[in-house]
């Protein structure tokens, strides 16, 4: 198993050390790091929002009811920003992006090295990890801190949504929650884990795609192992960044 | 030319191929016959320089590919084309797009030259009018011609076609012979392609080479093939009662 490990670590940074080389044509890659930003950013919109405000109004009704009266009201505020800047916004859209853009990747690329594309490209003269796999990564890091922000920001108003209309507590006592104790450092290590996540789960995936070998099952095979190894690699991540940044 | 010297590839304890040597022509078809499972493809992978031999080496002209550096061998691939079994065309984008992709990338050619070279290519294979169509909008065989207008459209010196007439009806398999023929006769290209096709043996056979488990078994051109009292060819390309009976027909006569 350690064997295996290291096998598949080494081809990883042999296939980061080719992806990270210099550009054939900077325009080719500018093509294809906007066509990925458009896959990942407006592709995941939708779903990251829809997460993003359940998350804060789940979080704002479980801790309504979990206080009872024993902290101020207005502490629902506080703990679901800081609940969702620190930890829910980065990691479990992540997480979901691990699903959606990870899977999708490594079915593409895999999909791109099993009906030949990749020796097609090879053989003209192509940096094939470059071409495919650096504008994924670019486009990511780009895209999903974005995401991650606005998660934040869609949990926030997902908790006044479902706090206040509702009456577990006033207009005044949410904002004066949301406003107490801010700490901007959080949102540096929101953005911290958003970037360590988006590049764990774009390389990871590219890697299960690159090197599939096989038909369907093994491309399939590939796919859910990019989100299985993403999403154990993002907790873990997460946890390494939460003890460096916090202690 | 290409030249193939001693050629040994080795997957684990399997060896698939055993010291293969061959010289390649210059502006002759050259193929590289022989069952399933001779190492066919292999070598042809080797050739193109997608898979390294266990040893061995491959030459282009006077230059030894497996000793090049990357920047090297990168200039020495922008001379090279090649047609997949499966055409390898990129699915999003359009036919027009597939055809220009190489000059996209490795040209600084203005958009209208790119253009025309791209309109001429498509007309030298037959197609007009399906630039913007994408791969899945056209059938098999037009797509072996966008692959073969994909594979010449930065001039190559040196020409690969794995399988090119596979799941291609007779009609279209002669039209894809006579075009692969007519580009390297016009091209002086070291053209090498792999085939079952005994249709293509017979028509565009300069330089046949016959694989037999991992070994050269005969080497001669479509005029020898008749002739030839090899068995492993014999019973290779006329493994039919049907094809037997026509040999015997046509030694007769």
């Amino acid at each position: 198993m350690i064997r295996g490990l290291l096998f598949h670590f080494g081809q990883y940074v042999l296939m980061m050390r080719s992806a990270m080389s210099r550009p054939d044509k900077l325009s080719m890659y500018w093509k294809e790091t906007v066509r990925q930003m458009h896959d990942i950013g407006i592709g995941s919109l939708i779903i990251v929002m829809l997460i993003a405000v359940f998350i804060g109004a789940v979080a704002a009704v479980q801790f309504a009811y979990q206080i009872g009266g024993v902290v101020p009201n207005y502490y629902i505020g506080y703990v679901v920003r800081d609940l969702t800047i620190i930890e829910l916004a980065p990691t479990i859209t992540c997480l979901v992006l691990a699903g959606k853009v990870g899977s999708n990747m490594a079915a593409e690329i895999g999909g791109m090295r099993q009906k030949e594309h990749i020796d097609a490209m090879e053989v003209m003269g192509v940096n094939t990890a470059a071409y495919l796999i650096t504008p994924k990564v670019i486009a990511a890091l780009v895209m999903i801190p974005i995401l991650v922000a606005a998660a934040a920001f869609l949990a926030v108003m997902g908790g006044y949504v479902a706090s206040v209309p509702t009456g577990l507590i006033t207009n005044a006592e949410y904002v004066q929650g949301v406003r107490a104790f801010f700490e901007p450092y959080f949102v540096f290590m929101m953005f911290v884990k958003a970037f360590v996540f988006a590049f764990i789960l774009t390389t990871v995936s590219c890697y299960q795609g690159y090197y599939v070998t096989g038909g369907a099952v093994e491309l399939g095979a590939a796919s859910t192992r990019a989100v299985v190894v993403s999403d154990i690699l993002i907790l873990l991540a997460d946890y390494v960044i939460a003890l460096i940044m916090t202690t | 030319m290409i030249r193939a010297k001693d050629i040994v590839k080795t997957f684990g304890d399997n060896e698939v191929l055993h010291g293969i040597s061959i010289d390649f022509e210059a502006s002759k078809c050259n193929l590289i016959i022989g069952r399933s499972g001779a190492g066919k493809t292999v070598l042809l992978k080797i050739l193109a320089g997608l898979m390294p031999p266990t040893s061995g080496q491959v030459w282009y002209n006077d230059t030894d590919f497996l000793t090049l550096s990357k920047k090297e061998i990168r200039n020495i691939r922008m001379e090279v084309g090649m047609l997949f079994q499966g055409s390898a065309l990129f699915d999003s984008m359009t036919v027009e797009e597939n055809v220009r992709f190489p000059m996209d990338m490795f040209t600084s050619r203005t958009r209208k030259e790119k253009l025309d070279r791209v309109n001429y290519c498509l007309e030298r294979v037959g197609l007009t009018g399906v630039n913007d169509q994408f791969p899945s909008e056209i059938s098999g065989g037009m797509q072996k011609r966008v692959g073969i207008a994909r594979s010449i459209v930065l001039k190559p010196k040196y020409l690969f076609c794995d399988e090119p007439n596979s799941g291609l009806d007779p009609k279209t398999s002669i039209l894809i012979d006579e075009l692969i023929q007519g580009i390297t006769q016009e091209n002086d290209i070291t053209t090498i392609i792999n085939t079952h096709d005994m249709n293509s043996v017979m028509q565009i056979g300069d330089h046949i080479n016959l694989l037999h488990e991992g070994k050269l078994a005969w080497q001669g051109n479509k005029s020898e093939v008749l002739e030839s009292k090899n068995e492993i060819l014999s019973n290779f390309i006329f493994a039919s009662p049907f094809l037997q009976h026509l040999r015997e027909t046509a030694l007769n006569s």
